[in-house]
């Protein structure tokens, strides 16, 4: 279990991390997501003991991390920062690892072939790809067999193979009973990964729920349905006080203001056939727009600050329409298709 | 997806990853497994062990050959300090194979990013330094010996046709057992440094400026302050037991001036230690 | 429009790219998909003319690259994020390149606008984030008002917000007619952006086709089926000869039926239904039923594994991961066998829904 406590991180005049609370329990993996500059990185360094707080605490099975006696046993981090001496060998990285908290050899060549860096043990990791730096970090972080994992974008560089792997390996080690705390940028990866969600932004906490409550919060919930009567349906629809909203696709309307068991028992009792009848859900994206959406400016630029303070204001990033020079019609502001209920993909149409 | 047939670590053969705490007897372990595991850690060795030898054999060379042709003099200055003729040149030389080795070894961890591995494996940070410390001065204390020695000796059969050199004589031993000594603290002094300014080429610039420039022009310095300035620098205090002849600016003994090293190291040390606690990695 | 034939590069014995065909056409987001190692990086590097072909050719709009008389104009790539001179300002460091393809000035203006860097433009491009980077690089790469641009990896170190900007502006690019090639391993980002498809794996094209198709043919479909009383309608729905597969949840999975069909079974003995939904495999999981299936695939990696690992591996392991591309001195690769197990897919949630 992670608990952090009203922690604030102040660089000179600016707030990276503001009065923070939030705690990660074990058995599920919980997602951690913001947009850069939103302290995301700077509240992972503070957990990991990496930087000092200003105030408040960050706690690892109530201990700080700086108090552990034992601390790869107790957590393993992959950074998103590199954290390797690019003229070492994979294998004596690792073996360094080790030897601090007394992890024998044989694991060291275990947690090598786990990952799938066996054949390059011996090269120097300065001459690795990012997936396979990526993978020293897996490995690293699984080392001492912790109780807790804390991974900065581990999909990072890996390919589709890789980030399944990874994913199953994120999914069989909550089910074992330990905790995951991962943070990407990656909405649609995020939500077939995490079972629960810690939002930052602006250095302060935005939300911290499951996925779905995340995304039911945040969006509409409406129904597709599809109906060889649906004249009628829509009838009975409309005396519900049901809204009817067309779909777009010959034969179906999509229904807002009610569930899909309800519509379902609608036309049951109706007496009325259903050839189709799916919950519309936002997805985790869209989901995660609405609310940078409803906070407002939701990064900050952070001089002097770790982490990337990639948009200096994110709204400027949305390239202005009407460009005089067009070429690109304007790409649409961030946010833009928030909020309207969809399917959770719509790479199929 | 049941705990049972879970992918990982705990299905690695039961209890793999042992258990125990990162105490300080491990972190010397994985300290010296970290020196020993980098190339940079050989190269600079090895200019340390080949040119400190080549000198102490050319210099008594040219000197031997010369002999008969050389002033008076030249000769009493032979004389007086044999020990110093012969491991002067490659001292001067072979220690900055040592300084830059020094400074590697701590500040590489910043600019590769190791630090955050190393910190987040010994989260007591002073631990982990003393730890690297005592391996790496360690290290360069017994390299050092075993190569002063062995310079001497060179020296000593290079010289053996024009004057015969004593260890036993005078300050003989104490000046090639200090000519190891200075290279421990030199080393722990130069890694202090890479703590302390944390970027390779700073600091590496910085201790290679100390050696060769600032210990010198400090004697410009006119009067008293000049000679304390001068006598208290910490390379030119940890020198004096490379001799028996300082200038009449030195105000210390040879011991005297190792022990002000040794004490400048230690203040930097603290200072170190207590910068790597507050400063974030 | 990009097109290869028979585009064939090797190093030394080893083919990077094999017999290569594809046709990358304008109108639509092309995603060029494929493992660590499959040849990507070398095709793209191609199509650029950064590296010769052995054999075959890759021409742009029926040129090959290096015969191109204005190729910025034609083509914009975006391949490496850091390839700027880090002392140099994003602003001067767009004029350069605009000066040495002629174009107008203004036109640096334009682009720095659409990318969002107004306000760091005059900064040193040395301090930018990968984010920055990447759109410095997206700024460049449609500097010349191209007409074909190639992006590798578009979305690295963006944000949320960045990433919905880039996927935006690849299908503005695509709707004004525009040829848009892009490459990524994020099978989850590449569903929502592509619109077609080319798949290459150990240097050979596995598939050249619209999503939807490439989905359809490497994906297993059923019914999602949610209802009070399942107890009834689930032997109804077997007796018709469709696979009913129970779920933990209540919901039962119908594989051979249609929605329709199943929905007149309900309507008929008058049950409830609480949901109703085909759902596609998601373009993750048709992938890699793809490459599991290409036998080549795997054999790289198989021989001369330890036994160790095979032995600590539990029965549900997923594989040893594949990586490949070192950096150096080409591919190897580690144990990688498939599915071993034949454990159940996994329910993802972004299956696909709907049509």
């Amino acid at each position: 279990m992670i608990e952090v406590r009203d922690l604030v991180k102040r660089y000179g005049a600016t707030t990276a991390v503001d009065h923070l609370s939030f705690t990660v329990q074990p058995g599920r993996i919980t997602g951690f997501l913001g947009p850069n500059g939103a302290g995301k990185s700077t509240t992972m360094r503070l957990i990991l003991g990496l930087d000092r707080p200003t105030s408040g605490s960050a706690l690892i099975e109530g201990k700080p991390y700086r108090d552990l006696p034992d601390p790869l046993r107790h957590v393993g981090a992959l950074l998103e920062a590199r954290a390797v001496h690019g003229g070492r060998t994979a294998f004596n990285h690792l073996l360094y690892l080790a030897q601090t908290q007394g992890v024998p050899k044989r694991r060291v060549q275990q947690v090598l072939e786990l990952v799938g860096l066996q054949p390059v043990a011996n090269k120097r990791t300065k001459g690795f790809s990012l997936g396979m730096s990526q993978r020293l970090g897996i490995a690293a972080a699984l080392l001492a067999d912790p109780r807790i994992l804390i991974l900065d974008e581990p999909v990072n560089g890996l390919d589709p193979e890789g980030i399944v792997w990874i994913r199953d390996l994120m999914k069989a080690l909550a089910a074992e009973g330990r905790t995951i705390l991962v943070s990407s940028h990656l909405m649609n990866e995020m939500a077939v990964t995490a079972d629960h969600l810690v939002v930052v932004g602006r250095g302060r906490l935005q939300a911290d729920m499951p996925v779905a409550q995340f995304i039911a919060q945040f969006s509409g919930s409406a129904v597709l349905v599809r109906s060889p009567q649906l004249e009628t349906l829509r009838a009975a629809v409309a005396e519900k006080g049901w809204q009817c909203t067309p779909s777009g696709q010959e034969g179906a309307v999509v229904v807002t203001g009610t569930t899909a068991p309800e519509l379902g028992e609608l036309a049951a009792a109706r007496g009325l056939v259903l050839h189709e009848l799916t919950p519309q859900r936002a997805s985790l994206e869209e989901a995660f727009m609405e609310l940078t959406r409803e906070v407002g400016q939701f990064a900050h630029r952070a001089p002097g600050q770790p982490e990337p303070a990639d948009a200096p204001v994110p709204g400027q990033y949305a390239p202005p329409s009407g460009q005089p020079d067009a070429g690109f019609t304007a790409p649409g502001a961030p946010g833009a298709g928030a909020g309207q209920p969809r399917g959770g993909n719509d790479g199929g149409h | 997806m049941a705990a049972t047939e879970s992918v990982t670590i705990n299905t690695l053969p039961g209890n793999g990853a042992g258990s125990g705490h990162a105490h300080f007897g491990r972190l010397l372990v994985a300290e010296w497994t970290k020196l020993r595991s980098v190339r940079s850690t050989y190269w600079s060795l090895i200019t340390v062990v080949l040119a400190f030898p080549f000198f102490s054999w050319l210099i008594p060379f040219l000197i031997a050959h010369n002999w008969n042709q050389a002033d008076p003099g030249s000769r009493a200055q032979v004389l007086q300090d044999p020990v110093s003729t012969i491991i002067g040149v490659g001292i001067d030389l072979g220690q900055f194979g040592i300084a830059v080795l020094g400074v590697l070894v701590m500040a590489s961890e910043y600019s590769t990013g190791m630090i955050r591995s190393t910190v987040l494996a010994s989260p007591r940070r002073v631990r982990m330094l003393a730890a690297k410390s005592v391996v790496f001065t360690l290290l360069a204390l017994v390299i050092g010996e075993i190569v002063s020695f062995v310079a001497f000796f060179i020296g000593q059969l290079t010289f053996k046709s024009v004057l015969t050199v004593n260890l036993g004589a005078g300050t003989n031993l104490r000046e090639v057992v200090g000519a190891g000594l200075y290279l421990g603290m030199l080393a722990l002094f130069s890694m202090v440094i890479g703590a302390l300014i944390r970027h390779p080429a700073g600091a590496i610039t910085g201790v290679v400026l100390l050696l060769l420039v600032i210990s010198n022009i400090i004697q410009l310095i006119p009067g008293a302050a000049g000679k304390y300035l001068y006598s208290y620098e910490p390379t030119n205090a940890g020198a004096a037991i490379l001799t028996n002849h300082t200038s009449d600016k030195f105000l210390l003994t040879a011991w005297e001036g190792y022990a002000v090293f040794a004490g400048w190291t230690a203040l930097l040390w603290v200072l170190a230690a207590w910068l790597l606690v507050r400063r974030d990695a | 429009m990009i097109q290869a034939t028979a585009l064939t590069k090797r190093y030394g014995t080893k083919v990077a790219v094999d017999h290569a065909e594809f046709t990358v056409a304008p109108g639509k987001v092309t995603g060029f998909l494929g493992p660590n190692g499959a040849g990507k990086s070398t095709t793209m590097r191609m199509i650029l003319g950064l590296d010769r072909p052995t054999s075959g050719s890759v021409t742009i709009n029926g040129i090959p690259y290096d015969k191109l008389a204005a190729p910025l104009r034609e083509v914009g790539a975006l391949l490496d994020a850091k390839a700027v001179h880090g002392g140099r300002s994003a602003y001067n460091h767009l004029q350069v390149l605009a000066k040495a393809n002629g174009l107008p000035r203004a036109r640096v203006d334009t682009v720095i606008d659409l990318v969002g860097l107004h306000s760091v433009a005059k900064k040193r491009a040395g301090g930018f984030s990968l984010g920055m980077g990447q759109r410095l690089g997206i700024a460049a790469a449609l500097l010349g008002d191209p007409g074909i641009v190639m992006f590798d990896e578009p979305v690295n170190g963006l944000d949320p917000e960045g990433i919905l900007w880039i996927r935006n502006l690849m299908k503005a690019l695509a709707a004004e007619g525009r040829t848009v090639f892009v490459s990524s391993h994020l099978m989850s980002e590449m569903a929502l952006t592509a619109d077609h498809l080319v798949v290459i794996g150990l240097g050979r094209i596995l598939a050249d086709e619209p999503m939807a198709e490439f989905i359809a043919k490497n994906s297993v479909s059923y019914v999602l089926v949610r209802s009070p009383q399942m107890a009834d309608l689930a032997p109804k729905l077997a007796l018709r000869g469709w696979r009913v597969e129970m779920q933990g949840d209540g919901s039962a999975h119908v594989y051979d039926a249609k929605p329709s069909q199943i929905g007149d079974v309900a309507g008929t003995e008058q049950l409830w239904l609480h949901e109703l939904t085909l759902v596609h495999s998601s373009l993750e999981e048709a992938f890699m039923r793809l490459t599991a299936s290409s036998v080549e695939y795997h054999a790289g990696g198989t021989a001369g594994t330890g036994t160790t690992q095979d032995a600590a591996k539990p029965p549900s392991s997923p594989d040893a991961p594949v990586w490949g591309e070192a950096a150096g001195d080409g591919r190897a690769q580690p144990p990688a066998e498939p599915d071993p197990s034949g454990q159940p897919p996994t329910p993802y949630q972004n299956s696909e829904r709907g049509q």
